[in-house]
């Protein structure tokens, strides 16, 4: 008889896996990268494809050399590093760029804490403030949609986004109705029709995206609330006192990388605090520093910023313990 | 321009002497008084910070003895006679001598000797496979092979030996009890170095009789007295059918690693007997081999892990570079033998 | 809404496959092997010795210590030997190896199968009928029952409840108990409302039970004083703390026991021994054993006589062994795994779980993702990610404070957590370390 297996309780395992839930991550995005696909044309194939395979690339290379592991690049993490990377630039941005981003993104970003579940950063946020800080002017060259199948050879032109109009207008102290002539209706922001990085553009497929991911359980609903909660109580407080300073609450939800902070950068396990109450702090917090960076700081967008100071926040933040048996003694 | 410079000098030099008098009187408050001679005692003291000595550090080892006044009941194993010796003129008391001694493993159960009953799977740690279950060889006194002694050595004075999955303490070992407390199931003891670092040891804490000793371990006491009968100097004690030797009484005779019938007693760093003619199928010479200072003692047979078939037993003294080299690998190694 | 425990909680698949199986007797062996450390606490001291004649019910060990359980002889035959035997860890421990012969029972066992509904002894003989009669909690904890039912002064009991919940996957012994013995086990939960002078009893059920719920309330409405609860199914439901959460909504604190709740929990495996003993006169020799799991091909509830083998069970439940990995003491969330099967079944035995190969050996361990499901699975509000890196780390003062001791081991951790860790096993180090510290600084 072979010998029997011995090991300690419990003996069976749920199905749950961190490769489905990285999955589970990548599925949830496929909805985004559609729509950008369909608004940006090839650009956006490219920039997604070199993305990606130069994440996967560098995570096997970093594993397997530096680190000396088995690469475990099936997981999927570096894929949704990848994609998150891609969504955070514009169509437009040359290759060498992208890999650049890629390289410090998954070698700075996350390789240099030890690999997946130790970085304190989220890593597609660190390769594009990285990139933003590093190359500005091709960061901030933001191609025009131009529906794939319209006019599919022309070159793009390139626009301000939706925040950066209302920011440089209001700056130059023009008036809130001129200003908000300038962008395009919220229709159209909802569906993606507007300059901008390729995962800022539809905040409606993002939006589905996240449905998707809190229906499978893969995040909680305590970070996107708060965060969604923050925004929108703050901005609207600041637009009731004085609505020709202050963009409507609406606008700031579906213009740029809201949707795509809320549901996908601001919910990354890895970096997001581990208790119920640390989370909704987390949210918070990510939805003030948005709002401010947005509101009064230089550049136009903060979701990036505001996610990536809130991360540094989060060793402080799980010092918040879970509520524990025995402290509700009475009903 | 002038005066931005002259004002920026007056404000910082008036900060800083301001700083200067608040530091000062904050250092005179909260002053210690300490005796000088603990911070000469710690000095002298190795550092090692082990704990050896029973106190939290070399520091708090010093400052106890310069309170008491004496050097009775202090001892640093690191540092051993010599530095005792060395501190009785600061401290102004007489050093109390204690003789040298050294860590042994009461436990041959390796791979070989005692193979696996089942197959373990979980983490390589000894605390846990103790709590969980008799571990691997099916001895339930026996070395778990997990290496939380190894772990809790501060002086690279133990190895885990990959092929045997059992710890190996170097003749380096300073003896500061710190394996012996975190091994779960007491199979580590310190006990007088011989002349040239000897030590015979019964390397076996099976209590249990001798067929189930037996049965799960080739190389377990059985309890058969033979060594308590021969022992010349009444320095081996049975009881609950295992043999103990008192290495106070012990004179490193070797009569009793002879009559073992089961290879039980070990005896390390003694030279290679003179093989016998009368006794030509019983061969004690095997565990007897010289090693140089330093190096690892009696070397145990190359095997396979404990799940998988036996090899034969192959012989060759390992000098004490290949032991340190060692190290490195076993902790991986090791723990591929128990997925 | 049912209702169910407030903190954390999994699901794992029921598995229940022998649900349907009626108790079946098993046959007597022809050699016995019968622990005297069957319980919590300290072993019994074997009273009889070698060639002695022992009969059925006889009693062969003397638990005399305050937490002991007196043993009784499951058969009638010759002492072989009383020695050291292979317990299910591979550890050996004190047995009383009895050659069986055609059963001799004591005097004044009741053999009849008749129900006896009056209860004619006073609270403190039922007591002391339960601690003569060596009866012990039946879900596997095995903690001597007599000790819960001597309430310290000052202690004022309000509730007995009943645990009926078998959150266990795969096992099922409580399920048939109820089905098939619910009367006799009716009448011991009288007794011990009677022992406990409480007037107010609840029996817990998971809802994946519906049978039994129903069959219950039927005997309950006959009662005064006792209900049945359908509780939503969630596992660890049947840790004590976390029954009593679930029926009565109140919250053991850490380091209390369920008497500061005013409580007493009991299986109902132990109601039926109650029975048994108290109106019967017949000690705890037997039980019900549930054989389970994919390489058994019939799925089966054994009437088990103590000290029985494991390799009989198997045998008669045509389990295939060799196509088994792991075989598991109890249920697969809690049990213990057998280092081998040539162990007898104690009063804790309250399953043998076959698992194929395939599902034998833990998945690959890898980092932690810290995706805090850990975290929300824990039915005790603890950090398992946590504790497994202060385990691991022998941080036994941070282990401490992180209230590593208040963990049940329920493992829902390790069931739920994605990356595959271990975190009990890390945890169970942590729990070594931190009791051992606890343990030193009350000594001192
Ligand atoms: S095993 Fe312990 S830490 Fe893990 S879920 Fe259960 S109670 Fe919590
Ligand atoms: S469930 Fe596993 S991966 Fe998730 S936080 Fe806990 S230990 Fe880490």
């Amino acid at each position: 008889m072979s010998l029997l297996v011995v090991s300690g309780s419990p003996h069976v395992h749920g199905d749950l896996s961190t490769k489905k839930i990285m999955w589970g991550v990548v599925y949830a995005m496929i909805p985004a990268l559609l729509v950008s696909f369909y608004f940006f044309g090839m650009g956006a194939v490219k920039v997604v494809l070199v993305s990606v395979v130069a994440s996967l690339f560098f995570e096997w290379v970093i594993t397997k050399y530096l680190l000396k592991q088995k690469p475990q690049i099936s997981d999927g993490s570096a894929l949704i590093t990848g994609i998150l990377l891609a969504f955070n630039v514009p169509s437009n941005l040359p290759v060498w760029i992208i890999i650049m981003g890629a390289l410090v993104a998954i070698g700075i970003g996350k390789m240099s804490f030890g690999g997946l579940g130790k970085n304190p950063f989220n890593p597609a946020l660190v390769g594009r403030v990285f990139l933003l800080i590093s190359f500005p002017v091709q960061m901030t060259s933001w191609p025009t949609p131009i529906p794939m199948f319209k006019a599919p050879m022309l070159d793009a032109i390139t626009g301000p986004t939706p925040l950066g109009v209302v920011k440089e207008g209001l700056r130059n102290g023009e008036s809130m109705e001129t200003v908000m002539s300038q962008v395009p209706d919220y229709v159209n922001l909802l569906l993606g029709n507007n300059a901008g990085s390729l995962g800022e553009v539809s905040a409606l497929a993002l939006l589905l995206g996240g449905l998707y991911m809190l229906f499978r359980k893969i995040i909680t609903w305590h970070i996107p609330f708060s965060y969604l909660a923050t925004v929108l109580i703050f901005s609207g407080i600041l637009w009731l006192v004085d609505p020709n300073a202050y963009v409507n609450p609406l606008f700031h939800l579906v213009t740029g990388g809201m949707m795509l902070g809320i549901f996908f950068m601001a919910t990354d396990m890895v970096t997001s605090p581990m208790t119920p109450v640390g989370q909704i702090i987390f949210g918070v917090g990510v939805g003030l520093l948005t709002i401010i960076i947005r509101v009064w700081a230089a550049y136009p967008e903060g979701v990036s910023f505001a996610i990536l100071i809130m991360n540094a926040a989060v060793p402080l933040l799980n010092k918040i313990k879970p509520k524990r048996f025995g402290e509700i003694v009475k009903a | 321009m002038d005066s931005g410079i002259i004002t920026a000098l007056i404000t910082l030099s008036a900060i800083g002497a301001v700083a200067a008098v608040v530091l000062y009187f904050i250092a005179q408050k909260f002053k210690v008084i300490e005796d000088p001679r603990i911070d000469d005692v710690t000095d002298a003291l190795p550092g090692a910070n082990c704990g050896g000595c029973g106190y939290a550090g070399c520091r708090a080892f010093a400052e106890a003895m310069v309170k008491e006044g004496t050097m009775e009941g202090f001892f640093c194993p690191v540092g051993g006679n010599d530095l005792m010796k060395s501190l009785s003129p600061l401290l102004g008391v007489e050093a109390v001598e204690k003789k040298p001694q050294i860590a042994v493993l009461r436990c041959n159960g390796s791979v070989k000797n005692s193979p696996a009953k089942y197959s373990y799977d979980g983490p390589n740690n000894c605390t846990f496979t103790h709590t969980l279950s008799s571990g691997e060889g099916g001895c339930m006194y026996g070395c778990l092979g997990g290496g939380e002694c190894v772990d809790a050595c501060d002086f690279d004075a133990m190895y885990m030996d990959p092929e045997t999955g059992l710890p190996v303490v170097k003749d380096n070992c300073v003896a500061c009890n710190a394996c012996v407390l975190a091994c779960p199931r007491d199979l580590l003891e310190l006990r007088n170095r011989g002349p040239k670092d000897k030590r015979i040891f019964v390397a076996c804490m099976n209590q249990e009789k001798g067929g189930p000793a037996k049965k799960n371990c080739s190389v377990a006491c059985i309890g058969c007295a033979a060594c308590f009968k021969v022992c010349p100097h009444d320095a081996i004690t049975m009881n609950n059918n295992l043999a103990y030797i008192d290495y106070e009484k012990c004179t490193l005779c070797r009569k009793c690693v002879e009559v073992c019938p089961t290879d039980a007693i070990h005896e390390i760093n003694f030279k290679p007997r003179p093989p016998k003619a009368e006794v030509p199928k019983k061969e004690p010479v095997k565990k007897a081999v010289v090693v140089e200072e330093g190096a690892a003692p009696a070397p145990k047979p190359a095997k396979a892990p404990r799940t998988e078939s036996v090899e034969v037993a192959v012989e060759k003294p390992k000098a004490a570079s290949e032991a340190s080299d060692k190290k490195e690998e076993n902790s991986s190694e090791n723990q591929n033998n128990n997925q | 809404m049912l209702k169910t425990f407030r903190i954390g909680g999994v699901h794992p698949k029921e598995n229940k496959m022998s649900a349907s199986a009626p108790i079946e007797v098993m046959e007597h062996p022809k050699r016995a092997v019968v622990p005297v450390s069957q319980h919590l606490g300290v072993p019994a001291t074997a009273l009889v010795k070698k060639g002695d004649f022992v009969k059925t019910g006889q009693m062969i060990a003397k638990g005399e210590a305050f937490i002991s359980a007196n043993v009784h002889s499951p058969f009638t035959g010759k002492v072989f030997r009383v020695e050291e035997t292979l317990d299910s860890t591979g550890f050996r421990r004190m047995a009383i190896i009895i050659d069986v012969e055609p059963d001799n029972w004591m005097e004044g066992i009741d053999l009849s199968s008749d129900l006896k509904r009056e209860i004619d002894l006073s609270p403190e003989e039922i007591v002391k009928k339960i601690h003569e009669s060596g009866i012990v909690g039946m879900g596997g904890a095995t903690f001597p029952t007599h000790v819960k039912y001597m309430v310290p002064e000052g202690k004022k009991v309000e509730y007995l409840i009943i645990n009926g919940v078998e959150c266990e996957p795969y096992l099922t012994s409580d399920h048939r108990l109820m089905l098939e013995k619910g009367e006799e086990m009716m009448i011991g939960i009288a007794i011990l409302m009677k022992g406990l002078k409480v007037n107010k009893c609840i029996i817990g059920v998971e809802n994946n039970k519906p049978d039994a719920i129903a069959h219950l309330k039927d005997i309950a409405s006959k009662y005064q004083g006792i209900s049945v609860e359908a509780l939503k199914v969630q596992y660890p439901q049947g840790g004590e703390k976390q029954l009593i959460d679930a029926v009565l909504r109140r919250q053991v604190p850490a380091g209390k026991l369920p008497l500061d709740v005013g409580c007493v929990v009991n299986n109902v495996g132990t109601c039926f021994a109650v029975y048994e003993a108290v109106q019967k006169n017949k000690p705890l020799i037997e039980r019900i054993v549930t054989v389970t799991g994919k390489p058994v091909k019939k799925p089966s509830n054994f009437m088990v006589r103590i000290g029985t083998p494991v390799d009989m069970l198997l045998a008669k439940a045509e389990a295939d062994v060799e196509a088994s990995g792991k075989i598991i003491n109890g249920g697969p969330m809690m049990g213990k795994a057998l280092v081998t099967t040539d162990v007898p079944v104690t009063k804790g035995t309250s399953g043998i779980l076959l698992m194929a190969k395939a599902e034998s050996n833990r998945n690959e361990e890898q980092n932690c993702i810290r995706c805090s499901k850990c975290t929300t699975v824990c039915p005790q509000g603890l950090e398992p990610h946590l504790l497994k890196i202060l385990g691991k780390r022998m941080d036994a003062e941070a282990c401490e404070v992180e209230r590593i001791m208040d963990c049940i081991e329920c493992g829902s951790c390790v069931y739920t957590c994605p990356a595959q860790i271990p975190l009990l096993d890390y945890i169970r180090i942590g729990k070594a370390k931190t009791g051992a510290m606890i343990r030193n600084r009350s000594r001192k």
